[in-house]
């Protein structure tokens, strides 16, 4: 059973019906304690650093637990963020702190697309694969998928792809069983449900 | 590289897709469940669901339609057309739309754009602008095309930027049907004077209204009914057809 985290943070509509489309059992957990036993969980979520807020301590504490457990994580856009130690978004907060690193808002100073430079990133843009990873199985260099988003995580050496726009960020990271994706996967195509599957298949379904 | 969006726009009425001209006449060019999955299998990027006779007459976003077309595809999934408060939004949102676009109500209520952002996010909130050329100017119509206001397309788009839309979609009711090509002056008047993406609408005749619109309009995404309608393949062949000329595009 995967437990898929609701926060408040957008809603989770296309992200239920990706799971159910690729055949896996999920609930939204009511509490913290409901996450015991689970074979996986996902932390969705868009829209502002903030929201997080409703995740600390007690969520953040159960999920912190379950990962020290070894139940695979995948964090989806702000979910990827909050992987992170913080952001410049709402510097108060702390994140799961998973990986070392601050979430900082998109610049355009290094800019070389086509057309206006503007915050937020949106739409589809592509991955450059940095290293091989389980969460990328079977996804190719310069495969293409939605984004929708301000802020930002940096390259790391947990960064398995990064996009280039205006700067080059984080789009996927994957440290052992923990993993996140800035972009949608359950908005992108037939590469976003082939993410989403390699992360049921290492949570065993 | 960010790829300039390509966005199908099925017109619904009574659960059929029909396209009209300067908002009138329409005809029916399909099932939208189907259209939405030939386009998902040709590479579009993004779909839009409007109910085109929705502000006229008072109904409500057909949610059945809604989740038909949701249920064939993984992309972004916008509707609009009627939605004239949060209960109608969520409507929208709960049958599987990721975007919901205000045009009529966002005038008229400009605070709904703030709720609105505040629930599901800025990025689920487009505004819908109707505009059309007066004097050097562009004059905003609401009720679908029918009735003028006092409100500046690029003065208007900045408000609404400002109280918390993610998106704009910006039709020119001058172009509208006329396939005579896209406002170029209006769409990089409007994406030069705000921060979000704006998708260019209203026009689209040829594919190389398509490159005008990205590079002399600044657009961000651009979308068109009819010319995806009626010619199979026709994604494919604008997308590389972009591309031949220099425009980013997801293929």
């Amino acid at each position: 059973m995967i437990a898929l985290i609701d926060y408040g943070a957008g809603n989770l509509t296309s992200v239920r019906k990706a799971l159910r489309h690729l055949g896996a059992a999920f609930r939204v957990p009511k509490g913290p304690a409901d996450l015991e036993g689970m074979a996986g969980i996902v932390v969705p979520g868009v829209g502002n650093f903030e929201a997080t807020a409703v995740l600390a301590p007690e969520w953040r504490g159960a999920i912190a637990s379950a990962v020290g457990r070894g139940t695979p994580l995948l964090g989806i856009c702000l979910g990827l963020q909050w992987l992170f130690e913080g952001s410049e978004e709402a510097p108060t907060l702390d994140g799961l702190a998973a990986m070392p690193g601050t979430c900082a808002l998109i610049r355009g100073d290094g800019y070389d697309g086509f057309g206006v430079f503007k915050v937020p990133h949106v739409g589809w843009n592509s991955l450059h694969v940095v290293r091989d990873s389980w969460l990328l199985d079977g996804v190719g260099e310069g495969d293409q998928v939605y984004f929708t988003h301000s802020y930002a995580a940096p390259v790391t050496a947990d960064c398995v792809a990064s996009t280039r726009y205006g700067v080059d960020f984080a789009s996927a990271v994957q440290r052992d069983h923990v993993a996140g994706v800035q972009f949608h996967p359950e908005k992108s195509g037939d590469v976003g449900l082939r993410i989403l599957r390699n992360f049921l298949e290492m949570a065993g379904r | 590289m960010l790829s300039k969006r390509i966005i199908a726009c099925l017109d619904v009425r009574d659960g059929q897709v029909v396209k009209g001209i300067n908002f009138e006449g329409l005809r029916s060019a399909g099932d939208p469940a189907a259209l939405a999955q030939r386009y998902n299998r040709e590479g579009i990027d993004e779909v839009v669901i409007l109910d085109v006779t929705a502000t006229i007459e008072k109904r409500k976003a057909m949610a059945r339609t809604i989740q038909a077309v949701a249920q064939e595809i993984f992309l972004p999934l916008c509707v609009g057309g009627g939605i004239n408060d949060e209960a109608h939004a969520d409507a929208a949102i709960e049958a599987g739309a990721d975007k919901v676009s205000l045009n009529t109500a966002a005038i008229a209520r400009p605070e709904l754009l703030t709720a609105l952002a505040r629930r599901y996010g800025s990025q689920a909130v487009i505004v819908a602008i109707d505009a059309k050329r007066e004097g050097g100017a562009f004059r905003i119509y609401v009720r679908s095309g029918r009735q003028a206001t006092d409100r500046d397309a690029v003065e208007w788009a900045r408000e609404a930027a400002g109280r918390g839309a993610g998106e704009i979609l910006l039709t020119s009711i001058d172009r509208d049907g006329t396939k005579s090509g896209f406002d170029c002056e209006l769409t990089a008047a409007v994406s030069e004077a705000v921060s979000i993406p704006v998708i260019a609408s209203g026009g689209a005749g040829t594919f190389d209204h398509f490159v005008d619109v990205f590079k002399a309009g600044k657009a961000d995404a651009a979308l068109a009914a009819s010319i995806f309608h009626y010619a199979e393949h026709a994604v494919v062949d604008l997308k590389r057809h972009l591309a031949a000329n220099g425009v980013p595009v997801r293929r």
